[in-house]
């Protein structure tokens, strides 16, 4: 395919730091993407109107379009959609205002399809865009909640103010003050049964979820693979 | 409502109808299709129900009572109050419920973060926790914006497409769960419209005086849109009704705003590794604007992560001199204050960043009495003459 590299309103040569990477490569990914059986579902050709990256956030502080998004996959610009899935979709906020297309375009869900392949494909951007995001996987696949009270802490969130100081010195006596009984847990949202962890375990591993943190975070997914295994083999769950 | 340039664009209209090539189907047809082939069990709406209007015009019904309350990991983790009010609503309405240990996080937050999971997973989780609610008869209510529409998603793929209906039997199988989908997957919020006479009924404080601007949840309206609540009643029916609804019931100052349809920049990912973003979206289109627009007393919203996003934000804000300042709080937490819930014991305000004690004595709520009380009960804790405080101490 020609590469049309002359558009002024591309972040950069469309190739440009990705020549590297050999065009059948390129092809089996974007092809993954448009296999997966969603896509059909969220693309219906574009107006070019704009609307999408009118509404977009994301677009108002990166050099993010939703209009682009759109294009490149109506047109199935290989050269264009991998460099978004290596530049452009981790600015991506998948807040879905993009959704007011007039032609019922979803340009966040070709980007959350995009994200998934990247990180099957263990993509080098893909790491990077989650760096420091491994406590959180580790947290919502190991817990079965995503947000634990004990993550409130003043270095982790110093632009939150004050409160959140307050809110560690204080935190077992404060969850212990809230009435609903579930609630008095510091490490999870709430109590989850030991079953139900269980249960969630056969999920990751069954449906391959858990295979993919390999790709973000080998040392994450060693340590979640043996407790799940530990967890199962207590319960006598086979997978 | 003020008679802002935005609400006299909204008043031109009387009732705003869709043109019927953008209305989406009612996806019923399709799942009671499948529950008469035997493909899935469809958990029933049971005992009394209220019938709202959503955006398309299709009557959702909302269950009162014998709700099955699917908890946020954000509102429980680092918003407490938010989950708490929403239970003591409850039970000052006399409705029972069931707050279940049998129930995982959607998920969702780390899906539209970090896509390390993948469809047939996401639908194991939202099936796993629909069937440990069809177990114990109650109904699921779902507390968290984002659950509510990725849930709307996964059945929406799950209608739809066989194979994946298939995979996801067969892991279901395997946790010896049914394949259920409920007849209408409600949020709190729909629940709170759908009792808001209840409450004002109920109010112990005239909120006439409190104006309110609302932001809606981008994933509970915008994702799978036709589930979402939309009254000729408020803003003509142009806007959801999601919050604005209870507010305008409640008889509180619900003023409009320009950009009411923006995100709140929470941006999942963003939140975590890269909040520059959200705090800048947060405060620049969202409550700087209000402000400019409405002034408004409080910010209400009624997401896990608009919460958050829109409270947060403002401290390094203010460090920029930014025209912000305003105490953001879920429509649960103001509904509950506005009945008498303790803002400490129950609304939990303390968790939150931005100066609510302003708003608190506007209200007629003396916070400084109110803080002494949560603080004798904490004493009476680490003196361990209890070990935790119970519904019964909340209400003494």
């Amino acid at each position: 395919m020609p590469a049309a590299t002359l558009d002024p309103h591309l972040k950069r040569d469309r190739v440009a730091g990705h020549e590297e990477f050999p065009v059948e490569l390129k092809e089996r990914l974007i092809g993954k993407v448009m296999d997966d059986p969603r896509f059909p579902e969220y693309l219906y050709g574009c107006y070019e109107c704009g609307i999408c990256v009118a509404a977009c956030p994301s677009a108002r502080f990166y050099d993010f379009s939703p209009r682009r998004i759109a294009q490149a996959a109506s047109r199935r610009d290989v050269e264009l959609m991998f460099q978004q899935m290596q530049e452009d979709i981790w600015e991506c906020s998948q807040c879905f205002s993009c959704l007011r297309c007039p032609r019922g375009n979803n340009p966040g869900g070709v980007v959350t399809i995009m994200r998934e392949v990247a990180v099957k494909e263990g993509l080098h951007t893909a790491k990077e865009a989650l760096a420091g995001y491994s406590r959180i996987i580790y947290k919502i696949m190991s817990t079965g909640t995503q947000v634990s009270p004990d993550m409130l802490q003043p270095d982790a969130f110093p632009d939150w103010g004050p409160e959140v100081k307050d809110v560690s010195e204080n935190l077992d006596l404060w969850r212990r003050m809230l009435p609903p009984e579930t609630l008095h847990t510091t490490a999870t949202g709430w109590k989850v049964a030991d079953r139900t962890l269980v249960e969630l375990y056969v999920i990751w591993l069954e449906t391959g979820a858990l295979d993919m943190i390999a790709q973000v975070d080998k040392g994450i997914h060693m340590i979640l693979e043996e407790l799940m295994e530990e967890k199962l083999e207590e319960e006598g769950i086979e997978v | 409502m003020s008679d802002t340039a935005v609400s006299v664009i909204l008043s031109k209209k009387k009732q705003f109808d869709r043109e019927p090539d953008r209305r989406s189907t009612d996806f019923h047809d399709k799942l009671f299709q499948l529950e008469a082939e035997g493909e899935l069990v469809v958990q029933r709406i049971t005992g009394e129900f209220v019938e709202v209007p959503t955006k398309y015009g299709i009557a959702k019904k909302v269950q009162k009572a014998n709700l099955w309350h699917h908890k946020s990991c954000g509102q429980c983790g680092h918003i407490p109050g938010y989950s708490t009010s929403i239970f003591w609503i409850m039970r000052k309405l006399g409705y029972g419920y069931h707050d279940p240990e049998d129930q995982t996080s959607c998920t969702a937050w780390n899906y539209y973060a970090s896509a390390t999971s993948n469809q047939a997973a996401q639908a194991a989780v939202a099936l796993r926790n629909f069937a440990a609610a069809y177990e114990t008869g109650y109904f699921p209510l779902i507390h968290c914006g984002t659950s509510y529409g990725h849930y709307k998603e996964v059945r929406s793929e799950l209608l739809h497409d066989g194979a994946l209906r298939e995979q996801v039997r067969k892991v279901l199988a395997k946790l010896g769960k049914e394949m259920v989908i409920p007849e209408e997957i409600v949020h709190y919020s729909e629940w709170l419209y759908a009792v808001r006479n209840e409450i004002k009924e109920r109010m112990v404080y005239d909120f006439s005086d409190i104006a309110v601007t609302v932001h809606p949840a981008c994933h509970y309206y915008k994702l799978v849109e036709g589930d979402a609540i939309y009254d000729p009643d408020v803003y003509h029916g142009q806007r959801t009704a999601a919050v604005s609804g209870l507010v305008q019931s409640m008889g509180a100052d619900l003023r409009s705003y320009s950009t009411f349809f923006d995100c709140c920049g929470f941006g999942f990912r963003h939140i975590l590794v890269q909040r520059d973003f959200t705090r800048s979206f947060s405060t620049l289109r969202k409550i700087e604007v209000m402000k400019a627009e409405a002034d408004p007393d409080v910010v209400l919203t009624h997401d896990t992560g608009c919460v958050t996003a829109l409270d947060k934000s403002q401290f390094a804000a203010r460090a920029h001199e930014r025209n912000v300042g305003i105490p953001v709080m879920s429509e649960a937490q103001f509904a509950a204050l506005a009945m008498g819930a303790h803002p400490f014991k129950v609304c939990q305000l303390h968790w939150h960043s931005t100066n609510y004690r302003p708003l608190l004595e506007k209200m007629g709520i003396d916070w400084q009495k109110a803080w002494h009380e949560f603080e004798e009960d904490a004493k009476r804790l680490e003196r361990g003459e209890q070990e935790f405080l119970t519904w019964a101490d909340v209400d003494a």
